[in-house]
């Protein structure tokens, strides 16, 4: 199911053309491939791969103070590692908006995934993120509307998680 | 001698900001941030008094959506030390109109002193280097700071110039830490009023 062409990537990249995102930051993740590939794709997007989540948050609050908008993508661990540079946005009221793939949540087979993806949406509403969790693909695209629209407008970190019952579970097989 | 011969963090920082024209400045928290107030404060500066290691992130995001105007990044060993994979991610991204100065006087200069990695012979320019950077030197004496400067402010980047400085502790020159107020007053000098109240 993860590997099938799915129509909810698209319907995401769509949002982030009608917001006027310009900079998509990321820490790949299976579950963002296709909409990484559409964003590598456009000429009015540029994509910033990280060595680690919390250097999107400084790369976005950069490009607010010039005058652009972008996004972070990431797999729930990355929630984590973010957790101290959240307050660069909060204190500033930066937008920052975050599309999360969830691991360690539905099913997962990796034990090593759990204990982060069991604490990911506390977490980010500890920082003070609004947080919207999707579990079915034909909700993807209007959470993340939502959550642009509350980002942009309201200088806030909102957060669309992405539940690994619409994302199908890695079975670590060849 | 060697001793005398050393840079003080004030004297540099004036010298790297000085006729700065329509320089972008973005600071680390700690002394540099207090650095570039004690020049003077100014709309066009972003202090950063938190979010440790991101100082270069930050100047990285704005130097993608303003590519015709310089960005220099002026900050400590330390909160460049947090922040090593952000030399990476710039390395790879090029940004040619973006510098990166570090103030290194090889200590924790907020929190007592301690020693930093820098001081046990970690060479910042040198990752900076082998990461991709395409001007990258350490300035350890006063006749090498005009050279490191005109990188600073004009070499094509992203570059990145080490300046070797004293432990001296300066007077505190605190500029405004709100947050939003800074926020807000930078978007306003570089866009304009209209553009900067609006997303």
């Amino acid at each position: 199911m993860a590997d099938d062409r799915q129509t909810w990537p698209v319907q995401i990249f769509r949002k982030f053309k009608e917001f006027n995102i310009r900079q998509v930051t990321y820490v790949p993740d299976a579950g963002h491939a296709q909409l990484i590939e559409l964003c590598e794709s456009a000429d009015d997007m540029q994509s910033i791969v990280l060595t680690a989540e919390q250097e999107g948050i400084g790369i976005l609050a950069g490009a607010w103070l010039g005058g652009e908008r972008g996004v972070l993508l990431m797999q729930s661990s990355g929630v984590g590692n973010c957790v101290n540079t959240f307050s660069l946005a909060k204190v500033c009221g930066f937008p920052l908006l975050i599309i999360v793939t969830m691991r360690g949540e539905w099913g997962e087979l990796n034990p090593w995934q759990i204990p982060m993806g069991q604490i990911t949406a506390d977490v980010l509403r500890l920082t003070g993120a609004v947080v919207y969790e999707v579990t079915e693909p034909q909700f993807a695209a209007s959470a993340v509307e939502a959550a642009a629209r509350i980002a942009f407008n309201g200088g806030l970190t909102a957060a669309v998680l992405l539940s690994q019952r619409m994302l199908g579970t890695k079975l670590f097989k060849d | 001698m060697q001793a005398a011969a050393k840079l003080e963090r004030r004297d540099v920082v004036a010298r790297m900001l000085a006729d700065r024209g329509d320089l972008l400045v973005v600071s680390g928290l700690g002394s540099t941030t207090y650095d570039c107030a004690a020049v003077g404060d100014h709309p066009l500066n972003f202090y950063l008094w938190g979010a440790m290691g991101s100082a270069a992130t930050v100047g990285l995001g704005l130097a993608l959506a303003q590519p015709k105007r310089r960005v220099l990044v002026v900050t400590g060993d330390g909160e460049m030390l947090m922040g090593l994979g952000a030399l990476a991610t710039i390395a790879v991204k090029r940004p040619g109109n973006l510098a990166i100065a570090v103030i290194d006087n090889e200590h924790y200069g907020e929190t007592g002193m301690q020693r930093t990695h820098t001081g046990a012979g970690v060479d910042l320019a040198g990752i900076a280097r082998t990461s991709g950077f395409l001007e990258t030197t350490t300035v350890r004496a006063q006749n090498e700071l005009e050279g490191g400067v005109t990188i600073l402010r004009g070499a094509p980047g992203p570059a990145l110039v080490v300046l070797k400085v004293s432990c001296a502790r300066d007077r505190l020159v605190l500029p405004p830490w709100d947050g939003s107020f800074l926020k807000s007053r930078f978007r306003q000098a570089l866009l304009g009023a209209e553009s900067a109240h609006r997303g």
